[in-house]
C-alpha cells in the first residue's frame, strides 16, 4: 500500500504541477477568484481520518460495536464531502458558467479536483464493501491489519485534499 | 536441500484445451514469468518486422517500398512496441521468475495481483495493435498511430490527429501502465517481505538488488505517464486545454512530463540488464562478484540521478542557459556510477578462470557495446553538441546501442542462462555462438554505421532522401546488417523450439552456479522448494558445495 500511495503521490504531482504551471495562463473567461473556500466539507474530510482512526482501534481492541459506528460515521463525513464538491461544480458550472472545456483555469481545475474526488469515491466504495462485511459479521479483531491497510488509503487521500486545498484554494488565487 | 535430483519426466497426458486453461488461469510466478517472456518475444518479432519495413524503405534515395504513412505508423508502432511490449514484460518476465527462487520464497507477494498485472500488459499490447483495424484515422478506416512514440503536443490533438488512432495508444500505455506499477508493487514487496531465513538485504543476490531498484524507478516514472495520458484524454475527449496551445496551454509540458517518465524508463529497462551481468558474469569466471556493496550503492545512485536527467532529451527545445547546465552536469555525473559499475565487473572477471559458454559471450559483448553507448551518451549529454546532433540519426544510433547493444544482448545471456533452468532441457550451444556472431556482426553493421549518416546531417523519422548528399553508402550497410540480426534471430528462435522439445537433460545446476534457483529442480515444482532454504551468505551454494571453506567466514 506504500508503494501504491508512492505511486499515487506522483500522479497528483505531476497534475499539481500542471495546475501551478497553468495559474494565471487563461486567456479568457473565469478566473480562480471565483472560487469559494469549502471550509465545512474540508473539515469533514478530515475529520474523517480521525474517525477511521478510532475505527481501526476499536476493531483491534475487539469492541465491534464501535467499529461499526466509526466506520459508518467515516463514511458519511467522506460522502459529505462528495456532494459538497458537487454542490461546488454545480456552482460553478451554472452560475459561473466555468466547465472544463472553458479555458486553461476550468480545465486544470476539473482534472485536478476530479481526480482527487474519483479517489474518494473508490475510498467509499472500498469502505462500504468493508461495511457490507461488518453487517454480515466478517469483520473481527483479527482482520485489523488488513482493515488498517484501507485506512492507510482513506488517509492518504485526506492528505492529497490538504495538498490540493492549499494549492488551489490559497496558493493559486 | 538437496542438489542434484531429478523429478520424473513423464507426466500424465493432459487435453489441449485444459492445459491451456491452466495456463490462463495461473498465478504461478513461474508461469506468469514464462508468459511475459512468450508475449515479449511474439511482440520482439513484430517489432523487428516493422523495423525490417523502415530498413527497406531507406535502403536507397527515392525507395517507394513505403508510403510516408506506413512509415510514420512503422516507427511509432516500433517504437512504442519495443519499449513497452517487448522489452518491459521481458525485465518483468525474468523478475518474476527469478525473484522468489533466488531468494527461496514460494512465489510473489500478490500472486493474483501478479496475474491481472500480466492480463492487463496483454491486454494493452493487443488493444495497440488493434487499430491496425479498428483505429479510423486520418487516412481512412484502420490506421495505427502515427504520431511517434513520444508523441509530442500539439501533433496529439483532435485537431491535427483526427480519428482514434492516437486514441488507441494512449489508452494502452494507461492499461499497460497500470499493470507495471502492479507489478512493481509486487516486486517491491516480495523482495523486503518474502526472504528465506538468513537472506539479509545485504546477502541478497545482486539480481534482487537491481530489480527492488527497477520497480521503485518503475513506481516514480510510469506516475508521470499516467498522469499526462490522463491529461491527454481530457484534451481529446472532454475539449481540455492542458497542451492547447492556442488556448494557452504549452506543448513544452508535455515533453517534460513525457521525458520525467522517459528517462528514467530507460533505467528501468538497463538496471536488469546490468543485473544478469552481475549474476553472469561472476559464474562463468569462477569468481565472486567484485565489490557487491559498492554495486549496491552505484545502483541506488544511478536510480536516484536517473530522476533528474530527463530535460537532456529537450536540449534542442531551446531551455534556459540555467536548466540547460543543470541538466548537462546531472548528464555526466550519471556516468560516474555507471563506470564504476563496469570497471566492477572488468575486475571480477580479472584473474578469474572464464569459460566462453553462450550467455558469457552475450555479457561481454554487452559490457563492450554499453560502454560505447554510454561514451556516445556522455557527447550527446553536452548541449552544444546536442544541438548540432539531435534529432539526427546518431542519436537514433546512440539508444539503440544502449537498447539492443547493452540491454538486449544481456537479454540473450539471460535467456541461455536460465534456460535450462526453465525447461529442464540444455540449449544448443552450437546455434547459441551462431546467434551470438550474427547477430553481433549485424548489430555492428547496423548501429556502427548509423552514427555517419547522423553527423552528416541526415534527421530522424524522415521516409525518404535525395541523392547525392553521401548518405546512399551508410544507409545501405545498416540495412544489410539487419539481415544479419534477423538471421541471429532465426537461430535463437530455432535454438529455442529444438532444445525445448530436444535438448539434453540439464540437471539442476549445470553452471555449477552458486544462487538459490539452481538448489531446487529443473524446471522447478510448483512450491519451488521442498524444505525453506537456509542461508548463511551471499553463495548459499557455494557453501553447501564446500562445507570446508564456507563464504560466511569470511563476509
Amino acid at each position: 500500500m506504500y508503494c501504491l500511495i508512492a505511486a499515487e503521490s506522483a500522479i497528483f504531482v505531476i497534475l499539481i504541477v500542471a495546475y501551478l504551471f497553468y495559474v494565471g495562463k487563461s486567456l479568457s473567461g473565469p478566473t480562480p477568484a471565483i472560487l469559494r473556500v469549502p471550509v465545512l466539507f474540508t473539515v469533514c474530510l478530515l475529520s474523517s481520518s480521525l474517525t477511521i482512526h478510532a475505527a481501526v482501534k476499536s476493531l483491534s481492541r475487539g469492541n465491534d460495536r464501535a467499529f461499526g459506528f466509526w466506520w459508518l460515521v467515516t463514511i458519511v463525513l467522506g460522502a459529505t464531502f462528495l456532494v459538497g464538491t458537487a454542490f461546488e461544480w454545480r456552482h460553478l458550472i451554472h452560475d459561473e458558467g466555468l466547465t472544463i472545456q472553458t479555458n486553461l483555469f476550468g480545465t486544470t481545475y476539473y482534472t485536478l479536483v476530479g481526480l482527487h474526488a474519483f479517489h474518494v469515491t473508490v475510498g467509499l466504495l472500498a469502505l462500504a464493501a468493508v461495511s457490507i462485511f461488518g453487517f454480515f459479521g466478517q469483520v473481527r479483531k483479527p482482520d485489523a491489519p488488513r482493515v488498517d491497510v484501507l485506512s492507510l488509503y482513506w488517509h492518504f487521500v485526506d492528505v492529497v485534499w490538504v495538498v490540493v486545498f492549499t494549492v488551489v484554494y490559497f496558493i493559486g488565487r | 536441500m538437496s542438489i542434484s535430483l531429478e523429478l520424473p519426466r513423464t507426466q500424465p497426458a493432459i487435453p489441449f484445451v485444459d492445459k491451456l486453461h491452466q495456463w490462463v488461469i495461473t498465478v504461478d510466478h513461474k508461469r506468469l514469468g514464462l508468459l511475459y517472456i512468450t508475449y515479449a518475444l511474439s511482440f520482439l518479432l513484430i517489432g523487428g518486422i516493422e523495423a525490417t519495413i523502415m530498413r527497406i524503405q531507406l535502403i536507397r534515395p527515392h525507395n517507394d517500398f513505403a508510403s510516408p504513412q506506413v512509415f510514420n505508423q512503422m516507427f511509432t508502432m516500433h517504437g512504442t512496441t519495443m519499449i513497452f511490449f517487448v522489452v518491459m514484460p521481458l525485465v518483468f518476465g525474468f523478475a518474476n521468475y527469478l525473484l522468489p527462487l533466488m531468494i527461496g520464497a514460494r512465489d510473489m507477494a500478490f500472486p493474483r495481483l501478479n496475474a491481472f498485472s500480466f492480463w492487463l500488459m496483454a491486454f494493452g499490447g493487443i488493444l495497440l495493435y488493434f487499430s491496425f483495424i479498428g483505429g479510423y484515422g486520418l487516412y481512412g478506416a484502420g490506421n495505427a498511430p502515427d504520431v511517434g512514440w513520444f508523441a509530442y503536443a500539439p501533433l496529439t490533438a483532435q485537431t491535427f490527429s483526427p480519428g482514434h488512432s492516437t486514441d488507441f495508444w494512449t489508452l494502452s500505455l494507461l492499461v499497460s501502465g497500470f499493470g507495471s506499477i502492479g507489478t512493481a508493487i509486487n516486486i517491491i514487496a516480495t523482495v523486503l517481505c518474502m526472504r528465506c531465513p538468513g537472506m539479509t538485504l545485504g546477502r541478497m543476490p545482486l539480481l534482487a538488488w537491481l530489480n527492488l531498484t527497477m520497480a521503485g524507478l518503475v513506481i516514480l516514472a510510469i506516475s508521470p505517464l499516467t498522469a499526462a495520458q490522463i491529461m491527454l484524454l481530457v484534451d481529446r475527449y472532454l475539449g481540455g486545454h492542458f497542451f492547447d496551445t492556442q488556448a494557452g496551454g504549452s506543448a513544452v509540458i508535455w515533453m517534460h512530463f513525457f521525458w520525467v517518465f522517459g528517462h528514467p524508463e530507460v533505467y528501468v529497462l538497463v538496471i536488469p540488464a546490468f543485473a544478469f551481468a552481475s549474476e553472469i558474469i561472476p559464474v562463468f569466471s569462477r569468481k565472486a562478484i567484485f565489490g557487491y556493496p559498492v554495486m549496491v550503492a552505484a545502483t541506488l545512485a544511478i536510480g536516484f540521478i536517473s530522476m533528474s536527467v530527463w530535460a537532456h532529451h529537450m536540449f534542442t527545445v531551446g531551455m534556459t542557459s540555467a536548466a540547460n547546465m543543470f541538466f548537462v552536469l546531472s548528464t555526466m555525473a550519471i556516468a560516474v556510477p555507471t563506470g564504476i559499475k563496469i570497471f566492477n565487473w572488468l575486475a571480477t572477471m580479472w584473474g578469474g578462470k572464464i569459460h566462453f559458454r553462450a550467455p558469457m559471450l552475450f555479457c561481454l559483448a554487452f559490457l563492450f557495446q554499453f560502454l560505447i553507448a554510454g561514451l556516445t551518451g556522455i557527447m550527446l549529454s553536452s548541449a552544444p553538441f546536442n544541438w548540432q546532433l539531435g534529432n539526427s540519426y546518431f542519436v537514433v544510433a546512440h539508444f539503440h546501442y544502449v537498447i539492443v547493444g547493452a540491454i538486449l544482448f544481456a537479454l540473450f545471456g539471460a535467456f541461455y542462462y536460465w534456460f535450462p533452468k526453465a525447461s529442464g532441457r540444455m540449449y544448443s550451444e552450437t546455434l547459441a555462438k551462431f546467434h551470438f556472431w550474427l547477430f553481433l556482426i549485424g548489430f555492428h553493421l547496423t548501429f556502427d554505421f548509423m552514427h555517419v549518416p547522423g553527423m552528416l546531417g541526415m534527421p530522424r523519422r524522415i521516409y525518404t532522401y535525395e541523392p547525392g548528399r553521401g548518405w546512399e553508402i551508410w544507409n545501405l550497410i545498416v540495412t544489410i546488417g539487419v539481415l544479419f540480426q534477423a538471421a541471429g534471430i532465426l537461430a535463437f528462435v530455432a535454438n529455442l523450439f529444438g532444445s525445448y522439445f530436444r535438448g539434453k537433460n540439464a540437471g539442476s545446476d549445470p553452471w555449477d552456479a552458486w544462487t538459490l534457483e539452481w538448489s531446487t529442480h529443473s524446471p522447478p515444482p510448483e512450491y519451488n522448494f521442498e524444505t525453506v532454504p537456509v542461508v548463511k551468505s551471499r553463495r548459499p551454494l557455494w557453501d553447501l558445495k564446500h562445507p570446508e571453506d564456507p563464504d560466511w567466514k569470511y563476509e
